[in-house]
């Protein structure tokens, strides 16, 4: 089976801090992997160069066996590759709708010339604030949301680009049990339809849960991947996290 | 309601006014009305990069002068007629906003904004060398006293209007379509957030240039009649701070988010410094401006439309 995403031999230095060193995953068609590793340790760099937010110094990134280097976020995006911010990042000037009917314009249509008319526009946008249960706010701006209901957004959005591969970057910090339990179920409804997904999170029992695959990243540097329930007792990863 | 319908009810609402100052038959209506509606072609240029996109442009005056430079040159050169002077104004400025959108959209914020006011004075300085158009000197531009088409002679002040009248429609229906496009939609999103724009699909390189050379091309365009309208030309009128000022105030006094918003802007505002120039002095024209923007930034900073639109919201809920 051929990976979905490959990411081959990435680095990527800050002047003279190394943030990503020689970097090497592979993602499988309907997987859920886990990425953690302490702040600081480059996971949203790594985020952001398979995202195209950041270009990579040495080593490709390759989706669906094609290397995506040289290619704006926005292409990327266009190729079924969608991310989630770690702050949420709404547009605040327009309704939720409009939040949602941003990225089907541009992505969906844009790809495969779908979602002509006006009003299958409009019932799709229904369609996915229903499934993160924003309906009944769809006419109301992002200011006037809760922090979890932001999420929610966040996640919605990256899913109206119907990607291949999702990238959540911590969308669950901050929240509640009951919450981050809400965002967990949405993820894995998702990825039963088909998408991938990359969880970033610092919340352990969140990762172990989700994760088919856990890869640990310290100080740029991938450390461990593997079985979740494996890595987690891996003495390398154990002294990243604790300290000798 | 579609963009033809709404050029056509506009244009209707520009013709009644026409046809009350022919029937009031004062040539100062005219020269006061031209000047509203200029400033309405540039509110609306000015709001479709300032506003749905969220990058301020203090370089009006340079699109507006560099169209203005275009007629006078052509004029030097070998009249044409104004409507194709217009065309050739806003090639020329379309050309120079793609540029700049070139060479500054990588800067944000402020530092775009100083950017484009390094550009109006370069092209200042340009124009003032440039020995052909006037330099410094200025140039004169004479008209014949009347327009003649197909038989009919009208005063050429009123053919000055009907064409600005019919440059303020175009404006005011790209604006519109804009709005409700998914070019609209675009726009919103590099206002918000550039970065969560490109997640989502959004070009936005190419959108801002879109934007810059759109923007770029009205302004040439209010200004390429200009030299007709006011007869003498030289390089302080044409690059005038006040067009920059003003096509930042009208639309933040009407509202940046809608085409409503510098038409009303400009309406009032420009009706306002007509008046004080009649009454009181010109002078006092900046001064105007300056206190209504101090006003509404206080009392409404989304504008009287943004304004208007809280007071619906507030009223629906309670």
């Amino acid at each position: 089976m051929t990976a979905l995403l490959h990411v081959d031999n990435i680095s990527k230095r800050f002047g003279g801090f190394v943030a990503l060193d020689g970097i090497e995953i592979e993602v499988a068609p309907g997987e859920r992997l886990g990425l953690i590793g302490p702040n600081g340790s480059g996971k949203s760099t790594l985020v952001n160069c398979i995202c195209g937010t950041l270009q990579n110094e040495t080593g490709t990134v390759r989706f669906e066996g094609q290397a995506l280097d040289g290619l704006a976020a926005h292409q990327r995006t266009r190729r079924g590759l969608a991310r989630s911010f770690q702050l949420p990042r709404p547009f605040h000037s327009v309704t939720l709708a409009d939040n949602l009917r941003i990225p089907l314009l541009y992505t969906v249509r844009a790809r495969e010339g779908m979602l002509h008319a006006h009003s299958d526009l409009e019932a799709r946008c229904h369609e996915l604030l229903d499934t993160v249960g924003l309906l009944p706010k769809a006419g109301r701006m992002p200011r006037d949301l809760t922090q979890v209901e932001m999420r929610k957004l966040e996640l919605a959005r990256a899913m109206a680009a119907e990607p291949k591969l999702l990238i959540a970057d911590e969308s669950m910090a901050g929240l509640s049990h009951s919450e981050i339990d809400d965002i967990l179920a949405l993820l894995v409804r998702l990825n039963e339809r088909g998408v991938t997904i990359i969880l970033i999170e610092h919340i352990m029992s969140a990762v172990m849960s989700f994760s088919q695959r856990l890869a640990v990243l310290v100080s740029g540097r991938k450390i461990a991947d593997g079985p979740p329930k494996d890595v987690v007792r891996d003495p390398e990863v154990v002294r990243a996290y604790l300290g000798q | 309601m579609n963009t033809a319908t709404f050029s056509i009810i506009t244009a209707a609402v520009g013709l009644a006014v026409m046809a009350l100052f022919h029937w009031l038959s004062v040539d100062y209506a005219y020269f006061a009305g031209y000047t509203i509606l200029q400033f309405i072609v540039l509110a609306t240029a000015w709001n479709i990069l300032g506003g749905y996109c969220g990058y301020v442009n203090f370089g009006t005056a340079a699109f507006f002068a560099i169209g203005a430079y275009s007629s006078v040159f052509w004029y030097k050169f070998h009249p044409l007629p104004i409507p194709l002077l217009i065309v050739l104004g806003a090639v020329v400025s379309g050309i120079v906003g793609l540029g700049t959108g070139y060479l500054t959209l990588r800067l944000r914020g402020a530092f775009f904004s100083i950017a484009t006011l390094a550009m109006a004075v370069v092209f200042q300085t340009l124009v003032v060398n440039w020995d052909f158009v006037g330099g410094s000197r200025g140039a004169y531009i004479i008209h014949p006293e009347n327009f003649e088409l197909a038989g009919l002679e009208v005063h050429y002040i009123e053919y000055l209007f009907a064409l600005m009248l019919l440059l303020a429609v175009i404006a005011l229906a790209t604006a519109r379509t804009i709005e409700r496009s998914r070019l609209g939609y675009g726009f919103a999103t590099i206002r918000d957030d550039e970065l969560a724009a490109e997640a989502c699909g959004v070009p936005t390189l190419r959108l801002k240039l879109i934007a810059t050379t759109l923007s770029g091309a009205f302004m040439g365009m209010a200004g390429a009649p200009f030299p007709y309208y006011i007869g003498y030309l030289q390089p302080q009128s044409a690059f005038a701070l006040d067009y920059a000022v003003n096509s930042i105030a009208m639309p933040m006094i009407g509202g940046t988010t809608t085409w409503v918003g510098p038409l009303v802007g400009s309406i009032l505002l420009g009706s306002a410094q007509q008046y004080a120039t009649v009454t009181i002095s010109s002078a006092v024209n900046l001064l105007i401006v300056g206190l209504m923007l101090v006003a509404f930034v206080i009392i409404a900073p989304n504008g009287l439309i943004g304004l208007v639109k809280e007071s619906l919201r507030a009223r629906r809920r309670s």
